[in-house]
């Protein structure tokens, strides 16, 4: 229970393991200074506690030289929170921004309360007789970056791959991309992350991925 | 004693209890329906909390909650516990209270304006509880109403419910409006004698800076509000992209005003706290203008970090970065006043009455709650943390401490000024220690939650295969919650009991300097007998080297030097 970073499910992508470092450089600085401020709260409270003969000092905090006590844990804090954030800054790229060039895009798009996958088919392209479209399961191989196009049809929804630290809204009127790259096959949950009306709850599709192989055979299969 | 003095004290009930301009009276009108809000919305929690520990099951009295339910209890919830309890609380109630008393005024600037206020609350009570009777129910989009889910019934099935919601929202915001002017106006021109700006009390400070956030920031929002209406009744498609909308415009019109929104709510919490650690220290706050400087600074930071609610919204990704430092920059204000909180303990000669441990309760969470707010303001942490009920812990860590914490702090500092009666010191311990222990009990577990993917605003966890294992954590939170709400029995007989036969309370029964202690408990309509009071120093006197009491109080005159001409 103690220690946060137990609590996040498998992670299976390539920059999960940046976020999930993230995480980790951020539990631990918050961790030190809860037992720094709990520290000292409780330490004040038990040696200042009401005690006959013995009055409170009439310290103002005022001056330059007694407001350094506070000031300078501040800078502290300054410091350590541009660190935190600039430390984010290249993994927040790497998922968000650095979109390597993908081998398969799929088109994923978020309806009330269903997801549609859609595929390019064979001539890798949107639009044609070859599409095709899949309910509730995203089928991919391990190993390879892909593109996701979402859009949604409807309200706002949100496209979250716990596993592979990705979530990302879909928002009707735009086509927003994502990616990602699994590093281990297996079947993963795909919830919506944004209410969306009654059938939020229990909007989810799963994300199998699949070895090349597998993939290749599930390809054969769908577009004989 | 003025004819236009004695004219205004001629009054029937009529105009006492009900109809009153009283600032006094308007705040406890506000406290009133406050309080009647605190149930509704902490029943519609227990509700939600039952749904989620024992899904589809029958709650009590209430019988079995659908989805569509599920969603309107997520809504109003959130609604009622911003916008009915903390608001007409932290503001209405103690600003309302507190500011004439603590400058040394008589009443507000514009008293019909405030009492214009708190009835344009009362029809916002009215109109928000209307809403739960009309057929298809309650709004059911969220407490931040982001359309297209919002913007047309076919998406909920809520008709009338999310107009009504909108109407009663635009009527609170008028309301608090009103209030907000009078509040800077009185707090400006109607100081007493000698109540310089330096010597103004920190929770005016906290109040003044707080309306004045809220007169700045509610605009845009009134304007989405009306878009909204509109895009609902009259067919216009401001939010929607079929018609050259944008759904995003919504919300960063509404986090442009919810962030600042936050803070409106936190700072006079804040203020209470600032007051009642240093009397139950017995020494000056630590760094009275410094206070005032930091928060200055965070209310203006509020105003430019609102997309840290949108980092995965679909906005430009290359925004996150700049809105991510603004956040976490802050965090340094904040870091400041929460220093200089610890620092006024240090050499103290501390006491541990009621208000003091509600006071220490709000700085112990307030920390714990902000600490986990550096992961969300870190745009690539957000990206798994957003939307999970990592979330939900981290505001229920910032926003109760700040609500109840802090808030029970001003009600069992103040009520004894408030009502003439004192509050039983042993029920207070109880509710204190209850509601310490079941507030972590309920919200502490959520942090795992999250961590473990579990995302808001979801009727049933056991639909997802990976929150399965983890779903004894949503039964004990929801224990926590029962046992949460059972903890605020004791408050409920202590109001109850001692504002109907509780000892009567001495003018200043804390040894306190501000000056609404100087008046007498409770104070009369215009506060002051023939003059208001003269002010001769800051608030924090305490603990003086070389006086014989361990406070001076703000309007006691210095022994070396007397009053020309003011025989008193």
């Amino acid at each position: 229970m103690l220690n946060w970073l137990r609590w996040l499910p498998e992670n299976v992508s390539t920059y999960g393991a940046d976020v999930d470092a993230i995480i980790a450089l951020i539990w631990y600085t918050t961790v030190v200074w809860l037992f720094l401020t709990f520290g000292a709260i409780g330490l004040f409270l038990v040696l200042y506690r009401r005690r006959a003969g013995r009055p409170a000092a009439y310290v103002k905090g005022e001056r330059l030289g007694e407001a350094l006590w506070v000031l300078v844990p501040v800078a502290v804090v300054l410091v350590l929170d541009l660190w935190l954030d600039f430390s984010g800054a290249p993994v927040w790229a790497k998922v968000k921004i650095e979109r390597p060039a993908a081998a398969l895009s799929i088109q994923v798009t978020g309806k009330q309360f269903t997801w549609e996958m859609l595929y390019p088919g064979p001539d890798g392209r949107f639009g044609t007789a070859d599409d095709r479209l899949f309910l509730d399961e995203l089928h991919v191989p391990v190993n390879r970056a892909i593109r996701v196009v979402l859009r949604s049809k409807d309200v706002v929804h949100s496209f979250f791959l716990p596993n592979f630290r990705l979530k990302q809204d879909m928002v009707p009127g735009r086509e927003i991309e994502g990616w990602f790259q699994a590093t281990k096959p297996g079947k993963y949950e795909l919830p919506c992350a944004q209410l969306c009306g009654f059938g939020h709850s229990g909007m989810k599709a799963y994300l199998y991925v699949h070895p090349q192989d597998e993939y290749d055979r599930w390809i054969r299969e769908q577009w004989s | 004693m003025t004819t236009a003095t004695a004219e205004h004290l001629r009054h029937s009930v009529w105009t006492t209890y009900v109809f009153s301009t009283d600032h006094k009276t308007i705040a406890k009108q506000y406290l009133a329906q406050g309080l009647f809000w605190i149930v509704v919305g902490g029943l519609l929690a227990g509700a939600m909390r039952w749904q989620l520990a024992w899904p589809d099951t029958k709650v009590p009295l209430l019988g079995e909650i659908g989805p569509e339910v599920y969603n309107m209890l997520v809504t109003m919830h959130g609604t009622i516990m911003v916008f009915f309890v903390a608001m007409p609380i932290l503001l209405g109630a103690f600003g309302n209270f507190l500011i004439p008393l603590m400058i040394g005024a008589r009443d507000m600037v514009f008293p019909r304006l405030n009492m214009l206020s708190v009835w344009t609350f009362a029809l916002a009570s009215l109109v928000m509880l209307a809403s739960f009777f009309v057929p298809g129910g309650a709004a059911s989009a969220g407490w931040t109403g982001y359309p297209p889910v919002s913007a047309k019934p076919v998406y909920t099935g809520v008709t009338w419910g999310i107009n009504l919601w909108i109407l009663g929202l635009a009527l609170e915001f008028a309301s608090f409006l009103m209030g907000g002017v009078n509040y800077l106006t009185t707090a400006i021109v109607l100081r007493a004698p000698g109540m310089t700006l330096a010597r103004v009390p920190l929770v005016v400070w906290q109040q003044l800076t707080a309306a004045a956030l809220f007169l700045l920031s509610v605009g845009p929002l009134i304007a989405g509000a009306v878009m909204l209406l509109m895009d609902r009744t009259l067919g216009t498609g401001f939010f929607s992209p079929e018609l050259g909308g944008d759904p995003l415009l919504w919300q960063h019109l509404f986090w442009f005003f919810g962030h600042p929104e936050v803070y409106v709510v936190l700072l006079p919490a804040l203020g209470f706290v600032l007051e009642v650690l240093p009397v139950f220290s017995r020494k000056p706050i630590f760094g009275y203008r410094w206070i005032i400087g930091a928060t200055v600074v965070a209310a203006a930071l509020s105003f430019i970090v609102w997309a840290h609610h949108m980092f995965i919204s679909g906005m430009d990704p290359r925004l996150a970065m700049p809105f991510s430092v603004t956040t976490i920059l802050i965090s340094v204000p904040f870091a400041y006043l929460i220093f200089a909180m610890i620092a006024t303990l240090w050499r103290g000669s501390i006491r541990f009455d009621v208000p003091m441990l509600w006071a220490l309760g709000f700085l112990t969470m307030f920390i714990g709650g902000g600490l986990t707010g550096i992961f969300n303001g870190s745009a690539p942490a957000d990206i798994y943390l957003s939307g999970t009920y990592f979330i939900v812990a981290h505001f229920h860590y910032t926003l109760f401490s700040t609500v109840f914490f802090g808030g029970f702090a001003g009600v069992y500092y103040w009520f004894p000024k408030m009502f003439g009666r004192v509050l039983h010191g042993g029920l207070g311990h109880a509710h204190f220690w209850l509601t310490l222990v079941f507030f972590n009990v309920t919200f502490f577990p959520m942090h795992h939650l999250g961590l473990a993917g579990m995302v808001r605003r979801i009727a049933n966890p056991l639909q997802y295969d990976a929150l399965v294992p983890h779903q004894w954590i949503n039964v004990l939170a929801t224990y926590g919650t029962l046992c949460l709400l059972a903890a605020q029995i004791p408050f409920a007989i202590n109001i109850l009991w001692s504002w109907l036969a509780g000892a009567p309370a001495a003018n200043n029964p804390w040894n306190a300097t501000t000056l609404e202690w100087a008046a007498p408990s409770p104070p009369p309509h215009l506060n002051w007998g023939a003059r208001v009071p003269t002010v001769h120093r800051g608030a924090y006197e305490y603990s003086v080297p070389g006086e014989p009491l361990d406070w001076l109080s703000q309007d006691s005159a210095p022994p070396a030097r007397t009053e020309t001409g003011s025989p008193r």
